[in-house]
């Protein structure tokens, strides 16, 4: 019996040196850490329980059957992060350089059928090659077996993915499809195509790094969250995030005590607003004085930057913050920001996260290039997103709220349930000058005129309470005091029961 | 007494004065211009006057509006602060003209010291001793040497039109006053084409030492102790105390007399400065006289315990000083250090913008934050950089240094770039704490500018002490997260490892009652604080010292600020520690290639594109912040690889503009 035991223990050594001592020191090298060393610090000390640990593949070509590695290159199992579950699975690039293989994608099947069969989220960490050649259509078919599990599980439990190593081909299209990707800087990439098979067909000469790395994705295509410097300040980061979100569909985000007054009054947001209308101020510097301890999780920083987006806490309950950036572009709505807060409405509604919108905005951006990318359809798809979420939903304009954008931006006519303004607010079909141009065409040429006509519109409308007359605001409020309404509205909310009619799915416009 | 009187300026003078004046029941009115509109001085006033648009010489430095505004509110006098209109004499009789009572001296003291020549020769008349040297021109090198000798040796030989250390030669003999006179000579006639070459004597470690007086207006002058204010960084005061470290009681009895007889000598009715320079062998010569209150005066208020508004106030409304200069003592020590806004590491360059963070440090009898600003504040660019005036005061020297130490350690400012770590390191600079400072300290201890302060083993240790608390409390907190699968154990009996400085330091954590056990390698340290998650400021106290320590978060850890240095301190499982050390180091990037924004601005003209040559002081892009264009020039000649933004953009502070090859 002690033999036997024994040798479960070897099996265990055996398989927990992967592809190696040679092949991890080569994993280390490049600075980066190994699959079971990641799960290590992902999970909380000694959580991790793991599955499959001797799966190895069937392939019997390319002298395959002669090497095969326990566990076939995926560390997979469960473990919890600050005592909460979590399913894992993490590739083992000192194994057949993590490639995937028909077994390979059996057992990430495994762990996410289980997470979705328990309401429990899954973290994808990817270090791999691709598919494994030597297994050809077979890894082919387990990529697509995956797709369709993440497509299920959509919506139902949050899916994470960390992209720590190459990502290229087919494999990207796991990590698009879940909710989050972040990427470590230097070390990782993913493209559809790589650098040799770009410079094939269109003889463009580009690097891994600008073709796919973590600084294009997060700054210029929009397809990561954030990018870290390192393996171990990645996974520590996504800890944090973790403790933002609910572990499925059904249940509310985890209530985390605070030590912040819920009813704290910021002076200094009295002053926030520049007397100049076209002077910028930074919208980030509201979210993180209204906020929780001021931590804020910020989604997608440097694209689209028009908009910001991320996770905080008010009195403990998590939240999702959308406000316009007026420091960039002026805040306007384009194609890109659109598309960006609207992924990101979409994952709070699905997980009953309420929504805090702040708003100051201009209107969308003009040009030939928006309305040639289609700004209509992309503009849309916020719309769409703020018009069907459920969640609690309160929205404070700070200052501009202009035209089609108004209404965009969580307005009352979106179900919005708080609609608060604060006095500084201008809710107007556009900014005045705009606005006399068209109302007073006749006095074109008299800017004496003008000047005059843009005074009086700016008294009628550069300010809050002809919205609030017609009750599309429901209070105007001091800036100091939008913690203390927040916080009471979260909670008067805290009930909210709205169900949208019963259909398939709707259909956002894409 | 006044019943109303008009502060006619703005920042934390007005508001000085203005405390003062409610304290006497005295009502206020303060100015200001459209930049002010939200000052604190408006604020703290009991009514506010607009005079007009933000630039000084459109607002604070108009004599008729403010005259206007004095009538308009029936402001019986007018209090000048300091700067501004304080020491224009045309002010002074247009406000006597108008019936209304200047707080400050009369006019003719204000042109008597106005003037650099006659102020020199009325000092000299009274019998204050003033630089001694020879005004006239020199023939040439043998008169000079005649000359030299008659005014003593060190002397310096300095080419009237001269500049810049150019033309000018220190003799310490006949024969170097001799050969001294020529090559000066031959210097100025060759980069000035002029060669007049004068003598003065040379000052031996200088330090700028000053005399606070006061008068008032029935011939009664008291001196009120000195002040040393002889850390500048390019003649700007940065350190002023009182009193001196220098000064032994004869020379400051000879100081406050002579200063007193100078007073006496223009009938000076008011408070007002007379500065000294004074070299190494306290010999101190007359340089200047302030017809003001001075920016450095809280320090003689602490060590006099004399009220110098109120007593500006009292003499103006022809009170008789109920001062006697017997009933004069000097009692403790004080420091006041300026905050500025303005970034030591790179240059001193001035920030402007919106403190989105203004914590002072805790106030108290012995700290004073006198300041014109509060958080959510704009520090503008039209009027002086100063954010505060932090002063302390302790029974001696060390106690006021310490109290500085602690006090800008708490001083918490984000948003704008501050000053506060460079003045915690002058403070903990040993030669500074030795009291061996001249008006060159800066120059002679940061050659180099300021490259940041030096961690101490003891800020480096409290640092260790308090991340590994402060990791207790996250971790702590952590465990009450709803919806915990396991019973969450406490993280306390684990070890943690702190990374600081390159350096791994092994650290636990007991919890005691109301007190933290640390352990940090073999050593052991007691902690005790109340710091909760969201605090800016952890005020420790680490076996029976106190500490204030900066902290915001970072990846995996804290950055902490104390004593003016700003350290990433890592707190990791001791296995997290270990795989840290297979991450590559991180590099900081080279922005020598780029051109950043310097402020957050508006990107009105980009003059160059990407493939350009350019030279250095060419003019690349000009940033307009706050309703000023701000040129941005190429430092050395280049070649534009890539520009980054567009004429119209709107960046923050170090966004890039252009990449240079």
């Amino acid at each position: 019996m002690k033999d036997i035991l024994e040798r479960l223990e070897e099996k265990r050594a055996e398989a927990k040196l992967g592809g190696g001592q040679r092949r991890i020191d080569a994993q280390h090298a490049k600075g980066k850490l190994t699959a079971r060393e990641r799960i290590d610090l992902l999970l909380d000390e000694e959580s991790f329980e793991e599955l499959d640990t001797f799966v190895v593949h069937r392939c019997h070509d390319f002298d395959m059957e002669k090497n095969k590695v326990a566990g076939d290159g995926v560390v997979t199992g469960s473990g919890t992060i600050n005592g909460r579950l979590v399913y894992v699975y993490a590739q083992d690039f000192t194994v057949f350089g993590g490639s995937l293989s028909a077994t390979h994608a059996q057992k990430i099947l495994k762990v996410m059928d289980m997470a979705l069969k328990n309401r429990v989220p899954v973290i994808g960490l990817s270090d791999s090659g691709g598919a494994r050649i030597q297994e050809g259509v077979a890894a082919l078919g387990g990529y697509a077996d995956i797709f369709q599990q993440n497509v299920l599980a959509s919506g139902v439990i949050p899916q994470i993915s960390v992209i720590m190593g190459p990502c290229a081909g087919g494999a990207v299209y796991s990590p698009a499809i879940t909710d989050f990707i972040f990427m470590v800087k230097n070390t990782s990439y993913m493209f559809v195509t790589g650098p040799d098979v770009v410079k094939t067909v269109t003889n463009e000469i580009v690097s891994q790094e600008e073709l796919g790395g973590a600084v294009t994705h997060t700054s210029k295509s929009g397809v990561a969250d954030k990018a870290f410097d390192n393996d171990v300040e990645c996974l520590a980061q996504i800890r944090r995030f973790f403790d933002f979100l609910p572990l499925h569909n059904r249940e509310k985000a985890p209530q985390r005590p605070t030590f912040d007054y819920d009813e704290r009054i910021e002076q200094s947001l009295d002053t926030i607003i520049p007397s100049n209308p076209n002077k910028p101020y930074d919208m980030r510097e509201v979210i993180l004085k209204l906020i929780d301890e001021g931590d804020f999780f910020e989604m997608q920083p440097d694209y689209a930057a028009n908009i910001i987006t991320g996770f905080a806490r008010m009195d403990g309950e998590t939240v999702g913050i959308v406000a316009n950036q007026p420091m960039v572009l002026a805040g306007c709505l384009d194609i890109n920001s659109s598309k960006k807060a609207a992924r990101f409405v979409r994952f709070c509604d699905a997980f009953s996260i309420p929504l805090i919108t702040l708003v100051d905005v201009p209107g969308f951006l003009p040009g030939t290039a928006q309305e040639y990318g289609g700004i209509i359809k992309h503009g849309a798809k916020l719309l769409f997103a703020y018009g069907e979420a459920t969640v609690p939903k309160i929205t404070i304009i700070t200052r501009k709220a202009y035209g089609g954008a108004y209404d965009v931006m969580a307005s009352k006519h979106l179900r919005g349930d708080l609609n608060y303004a604060w006095p500084t607010a201008e809710i107007a079909v556009m900014g005045a000058k705009g606005a006399v141009e068209i109302l007073y065409r006749k006095d074109k040429g008299d800017p004496e005129l003008l000047a005059e006509h843009s005074e009086k519109y700016e008294d009628k409308f550069a300010n809050p309470f002809v919205a609030a007359e017609h009750g599309f605001l429901d209070e105007v409020i001091l800036p100091r005091n939008s913690r203390k309404r927040i916080i009471r509205g979260l909670r008067m909310l805290a009930n909210k029961d709205l169900q949208n009619p019963w259909k398939k799915h709707d259909n956002i416009p894409l | 007494m006044f019943k109303r009187i008009l502060i006619a300026n703005r920042g934390e003078i007005a508001c000085r004065v203005i405390r003062s004046a409610k304290a006497m029941g005295i009502k206020t009115v303060a100015v200001y211009s459209d930049a002010d509109a939200d000052a604190l001085h408006v604020k703290m006033a009991d009514e506010a006057v607009h005079i007009g648009p933000s630039p000084a010489a459109e607002s604070y430095l108009l004599a008729d509006k403010i005259l206007q505004a004095c009538k308009d509110t029936g402001a019986e006098a007018v209090h000048p602060g300091y700067g501004f209109l304080s020491e224009r004499a045309a002010f002074v009789e247009a406000v006597q003209a108008a019936g209304i009572v200047f707080i400050g001296p009369d006019v003719q003291a204000i042109e008597a010291m106005g003037d650099k020549i006659t102020s020199k020769k009325l000092a000299a008349d009274a019998g204050v001793s003033t630089v001694p040297g020879h005004m006239g021109i020199i023939k040439d090198a043998d008169e000079a040497v005649k000359i030299s000798a008659a005014v003593g040796y060190p002397v310096m030989l300095k080419a009237s039109a001269g500049g810049g250390g150019k033309g000018m030669r220190i003799a310490y003999s006949d024969a170097e006053a001799h050969e001294g006179f020529t090559s000066a000579q031959n210097e100025a006639r060759s980069s000035f084409a002029d060669d007049r070459v004068f003598v003065e004597k040379f000052i031996e470690e200088p330090r700028h030492i000053e005399i606070q007086v006061l008068g008032d207006k029935h011939g009664n002058v008291i001196y009120l102790g000195e002040r040393e204010c002889s850390i500048q960084r390019r003649h700007q005061k940065v350190i002023e105390e009182a009193p001196s470290p220098f000064l032994d009681e004869a020379t400051r009895k000879a100081m406050g007399e002579q200063s007193v007889a100078l007073a006496k000598a223009v009938d000076y009715c008011s408070a007002g400065t007379v500065e000294f320079i004074v070299d190494k062998n306290r010999n101190f010569y007359f340089l200047e006289m302030n017809t003001r209150l001075q920016v450095e005066h809280p320090v003689s208020e602490y060590v006099t315990g004399v009220d110098l508004v109120e007593q500006m106030l009292r003499v103006a409304a022809g009170e008789e000083l109920s001062i006697a200069q017997d009933d004069v003592t000097l009692t403790g020590w004080s420091v006041e250090t300026r905050v500025y806004a303005e970034d030591p590491i790179r240059g001193f360059l001035p920030s402007i913008g919106r403190l989105t963070h203004y914590i002072p440090p805790t106030l108290g009898d012995d700290v004073r934050v006198d300041t014109g600003v509060f958080e959510g504040a704009e520090i503008s660019m039209f009027y002086d950089p100063m954010i505060a005036k932090l002063v302390t005061y302790g029974e001696n020297r060390d106690a006021a240094i310490a109290k500085q130490r602690r006090a800008l350690d708490e001083f918490y400012i984000r948003g704008i770039a501050h000053n506060i770590p460079f003045l915690s390191a002058l403070m903990a600079h040993p030669r500074f704490q030795s009291g061996d400072i001249t008006t060159a300290f800066i120059t002679e201890e940061y050659p180099d500018g300021f490259l940041g302060g030096a961690l101490s083993e003891s800020v480096k240790r409290a640092m260790v002490v308090t991340a590994t608390l402060l990791n207790a409390i996250d971790k702590s907190r952590a465990t009450q997260l709803e919806g915990q699968l396991l019973d969450p154990t406490g993280p306390h009996e684990c070890g943690w490892c702190v990374t600081i400085d390159g350096e791994d330091i092994m650290t636990s954590i007991v919890p005691l009652e109301d007190k933290a056990l640390v352990a940090i390698g073999p050593d052991k340290a007691e902690i005790t604080c109340d710091w909760m998650p969201g605090d800016h400021v952890v005020q420790a106290n680490i076996d029976g010292t106190d500490f204030a320590i900066e902290v915001d978060r970072a990846p995996v850890g804290y950055r902490m600020t104390s004593d003016g240095v700003t350290m990433e301190v890592r707190v990791q499982s001791i296995r997290a520690a270990t795989l840290y050390g297979f991450m590559p180091e991180k590099v900081e990037a080279d922005m020598s290639r780029y051109l950043l924004c310097p402020m957050p601005g508006l990107i009105v003209a980009l003059n160059v594109e990407a493939g350009d040559q350019v030279k250095a002081g060419q003019a690349l892009a000009v940033v307009e912040a706050m309703k000023m264009e701000n040129i941005l020039r190429a430092e050395k000649d280049a070649v534009v690889k890539s520009v980054e933004a567009a004429e119209g953009d709107s960046l923050m502070v170090d966004a890039v503009i252009l990449e240079f090859e």
